[in-house]
């Protein structure tokens, strides 16, 4: 329990593809402070979003940190909610056996109303 | 004259401007975020096969190892390295980069 009253909800929406943006690191760095102060996280990837939890970031060659094992560490910190939107999958040729840590497909209609159940929404 | 992408293609409208613009024995060159213009399986791969009739497309291999997408790369895609890329950008005469 937090110390200081009612846990909140935090959702993160990440929509953007890693790497060639801050975005997709940065909001890894932002859901770990939340993790710290026992937090109920949800993490959705839509859009590009999805594109960050490909299997296989090999980063060596643009000698840039590959951020991908980070995903992996999240359970550690109790977060497990991890939603990927099934249509921006379908669409970028991806499905969830591409995914490198357990996620939940989920429409865009089922994560539009769990954007509306949120405290707060973190936008990347 | 060489193209070079580095936009996502379901992002942003780079790739497509380029395709619209792009004449026929030119070269496209995909890099950064714009190497997922290069996968299979996407809804963008019928824009892209349509566009290797006319001009030679080419991806840089280590923004797709990155991106954990080397083992879906469209056929007929060349891949090069940063030492292909300068070859490339050497061998136009004049280069256009779809920022």
């Amino acid at each position: 329990m937090s110390e200081h009253g009612a846990i909140k909800k935090f959702m993160y929406v990440n929509r953007k593809a890693p790497h060639g943006t801050i975005y997709a690191l940065e909001s890894l760095e932002v859901v770990l402070i939340a993790a710290a102060f026992d937090q109920d996280v949800t993490l959705a990837f839509i859009d590009d979003g999805v594109y960050q939890l490909k299997k296989g970031h090999q980063t060596k060659g643009i000698e840039l940190k590959n951020f991908q094992p980070t995903y992996r560490a999240l359970e550690d910190y109790d977060i497990t909610k991890l939603y990927v939107e099934k249509e921006s999958l379908e669409s970028r040729g991806l499905t969830v056996d591409d995914m490198c840590v357990p996620v939940e497909v989920k429409s865009r209609a089922d994560l539009g109303r769990m954007m509306e159940e949120q405290d707060v929404v973190f936008s990347f | 004259m060489l193209h070079i992408v580095n936009k996502s293609p379901t992002e942003r409208n780079a790739f497509e401007s380029c395709l619209a613009t792009a004449q026929k024995g030119g070269a496209i060159l995909l890099i950064e975020d714009g190497v997922y213009a290069a996968t299979r399986g996407g809804a963008a791969e019928p824009k892209l096969r349509a566009a290797m009739k006319n001009v030679e497309v080419y991806a840089l291999a280590p923004d797709l190892e990155a991106r954990g997408m080397a083992s879906a790369v469209a056929e007929g895609v060349k891949l090069v390295d940063y030492g292909g890329f300068v070859d490339l950008v050497a061998k136009h005469n004049t280069c256009q980069s779809w920022l």
